[in-house]
């Protein structure tokens, strides 16, 4: 292998892939069972953290970044003036296996920029997935980043071979598909996915009647939507992450601050600061949809179209709501618990457990993690002292804003931390 | 009334177990359970040592599994911990459990479960750091190494870990501080013991146990791990929140280049 060629392709083929923000290496259930090499773990693991905290578990590349197409939001379009490169089958195999090998990384995360055709490119990504899988006996986990366009075949190799397949919609809306990729229609997405989604229902089906069936795509179907990057508001980005979570089945939607690398007057300029915060607030927003059982019209709607960027969405939304609270954490049901800000999923677990033994009190609650200084006020339990003033919404904001305001500044640079 | 007895073990897990099994049996008033080289004796107690027997270890461990999984591995977890005193809190976490209907009504607000559940949760945590922050060296006898110096004993614990995903690699994982290390032969793991000269960590001195190969990987892998930075993105403190500094010694991507 000739090192210095890799290490050139690999700094090209890093960087420009590194935009996808998607990194999960969970949900897959491969096991090793013939002594090879790997596994996938049912929770993944990250190996290492970037500098600004997004967990590393995969080796995330392009196969190349030639591209015949130009969408305007991408390094890798074809205008962009930037040094390519492309990487031979073989060598993404060879990298991904010693990688593995040394305990860096839990597997591939593959995609590429378009040459030739759709289905040309497809097909590549497909033989570096059955290479790793039949020749090296790989069991670890395959990412791959399908081709908007890639025919109903490949995609159901595709599945055969990978963990988990995605098809990044990129852009959230169809008017804005139109302005910022011209190249590129909305069925090319979407009937990849649709396929996908197929295959994984049929799969599931046949499995259980027949033990042997040929796994396809275990850690199901993801996608990615840019933020900040077509005007578009918080409402238009959840609603479409509804639709693709429905219709699709997906198992993730991933949302990525859009940073600019462009000069277009199209898109927001060089230099313009990266919506770190609103991008956490979508994902706040989406866990609150997937665990907590908000609809998503409760939380976005006609008057409320955009997040409040100052509190997370379920602390907005309480204050929106004040007539459900105080809830009685001593008798309230889950579902309802689950509602008063401060009060992570698990600590709905840990009360139901606990209040099985006793009434609980303030202490109790402080021992299990709950954020008093935002949930007193939406709460009662066993204890005379409770808020008893009639607080208007805002008065409430102004309090927890000045008693955390650490902890909310933080969140102006994380995205990890959701709720506690 | 009962004299109170402070118990020796050999400070094994076995050990351990079979000190509870005789404190059980024989009804003692336990005021502490000690290992062997670091006992202490108190002015108004007894000192009995214990010697170590599977069958009675075996006999404590099912009867913690069979009130509750989670009970089973929350003592072995704490255990390795090596926590001064732990023994004597697990002891009377052991007692609280039996005593309990079954295990899932264990009161999590009682303080000694929910310290020992606390410990166990702290060692499971560094035990997923090691599965995570190992980094392989291939040595030129074609052997993965690497060594680790975690602030629990948790070898024990990620063997099966690295036993299922490198099942058709030679590799050795070396604890420093406890100076002993675990060895997969292709077929079984065993613990071995090693003297080693040169420790080998992320230094930046090449060192001629590895293959050259070995370094050209490095190489690459920091590469690849400078280039997943965005730079517009950089949150200093929340990296080190991930990756607390006194990990950054495993991890070769935190070296300067070789
Ligand atoms: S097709 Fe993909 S790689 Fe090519 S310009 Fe569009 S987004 Fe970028």
């Amino acid at each position: 292998m000739n090192f210095d060629r890799i290490r050139e392709k690999l700094n090209i083929l890093a960087d420009a892939a590194k935009y996808d923000v998607s990194c999960a290496s969970s949900g897959s259930d491969r096991t090793n069972k013939t002594k090879g090499l790997g596994n996938a773990s049912k929770m993944g693991i990250c190996h290492s953290y970037t500098a600004d905290g997004r967990c590393v578990s995969l080796l995330k590349i392009l196969l190349t970044n030639h591209c015949i197409f130009d969408c305007a939001y991408c390094v890798t379009r074809k205008s962009n003036d930037v040094p390519r490169a492309a990487f031979k089958v073989q060598e993404v195999v060879d990298l991904t296996i010693n990688f593995y090998r040394r305990n860096y990384i839990e597997g591939l995360f593959l995609s590429s920029g378009i040459f030739k055709s759709p289905d040309h490119t497809m097909e590549r990504l497909v033989s570096v997935a059955k290479k790793l899988r039949k020749e090296e006996n790989f069991n670890g986990y395959i990412h791959l980043k399908s081709i908007p366009g890639a025919s109903d075949e490949l995609m159901y190799e595709a599945g055969l071979y990978a963990d988990r397949l995605s098809v990044n919609i990129e852009v959230p809306t169809i008017s804005g598909l139109k302005l910022l990729a011209p190249d590129k229609k909305h069925e090319d997405f979407t009937k990849p996915m649709e396929k996908v989604k197929n295959e994984i229902v049929r799969y599931k089906s046949e499995q259980k009647i027949i033990k042997n069936t040929p796994k396809y795509a275990p850690a199901g179907q993801s996608t990615q939507m840019i933020v900040g990057a077509s005007g578009e508001s918080d409402k238009d980005i959840m609603y479409s992450a509804t639709y693709y979570y429905k219709t699709y089945n997906m198992k993730r939607v991933y949302y990525s601050g859009y940073v600019p690398v462009t000069h277009d007057s199209r898109l927001p300029a060089i230099g313009s600061q990266v919506p770190m915060l609103r991008e956490n607030r979508l994902y706040q927003t989406d866990w609150l949809l997937r665990f907590y059982g908000f609809s998503v019209g409760e939380i976005l709607n006609n008057q409320h179209p955009n997040l409040d960027m100052d509190v997370d969405p379920k602390l907005s939304w309480a204050l929106r709501n004040l007539h459900h609270f105080p809830v009685n954490v001593n008798t309230a049901d889950k579902r309802l618990l689950a509602r008063i800000p401060g009060i992570g999923m698990r600590s709905v677990d840990k009360i139901v457990k606990a209040r099985k033994f006793r009434k609980l009190n303030w202490d109790h609650l402080k021992k299990m993690g709950v954020a008093l200084n935002r949930a007193q006020y939406f709460m009662v339990c066993e204890s005379r002292y409770w808020e008893r003033r009639d607080l208007d919404a805002e008065k409430i904001k102004g309090m927890i804003l000045q008693n955390s305001s650490g902890k909310f500044r933080n969140q102006y640079s994380t995205q990890l931390s959701l709720f506690n | 009334m009962n004299t109170s007895t402070t118990l020796i073990y050999d400070g094994s897990f076995n050990g351990f177990l079979t000190a509870v099994f005789v404190a059980f049996d024989e009804k003692i008033n336990v005021v502490d359970i000690q290992k062997n080289n670091q006992s202490q004796s108190g002015l108004f107690s007894d000192t009995e040592t214990v010697f170590t027997n599977v069958e009675k270890a075996k006999r404590v461990w099912n009867g913690i599994r069979n009130k509750s999984y989670n009970a089973i591995s929350n003592v072995y977890f704490a255990f390795l911990s090596e926590t001064e005193g732990v023994e004597l809190m697990l002891y009377n976490y052991i007692q609280k459990l039996m005593r309990a209907q079954s295990g899932k009504c264990l009161d999590y607000s009682d303080s000694t479960v929910l310290y020992i559940a606390q410990l166990a949760k702290k060692v499971g945590r560094e035990k997923h750091r090691m599965e995570a922050f190992v980094r392989f060296q291939l040595t030129k006898d074609e052997i993965y190494f690497a060594n680790i110096e975690p602030d629990f004993d948790v070898l024990p614990l990620i063997s099966k870990h690295f036993r299922d995903r490198y099942a058709d690699q030679k590799w050795l994982i070396y604890d420093i501080k406890r100076k002993y290390g675990i060895y997969y032969d292709l077929d079984h793991v065993e613990m071995v013991s090693l003297n080693l000269k040169d420790i080998q960590h992320n230094k930046t001195v090449k060192s001629n146990a590895f293959t050259s190969e070995e370094y050209e990987y490095q190489t690459l892998w920091n590469d690849y791990f400078k280039s997943t930075n965005i730079a517009s993105r950089i949150n200093p403190k929340l990296h080190t929140q991930h990756v607390p500094k006194r990990y950054w010694k495993y991890l070769s991507e935190k070296k300067e280049a070789v």
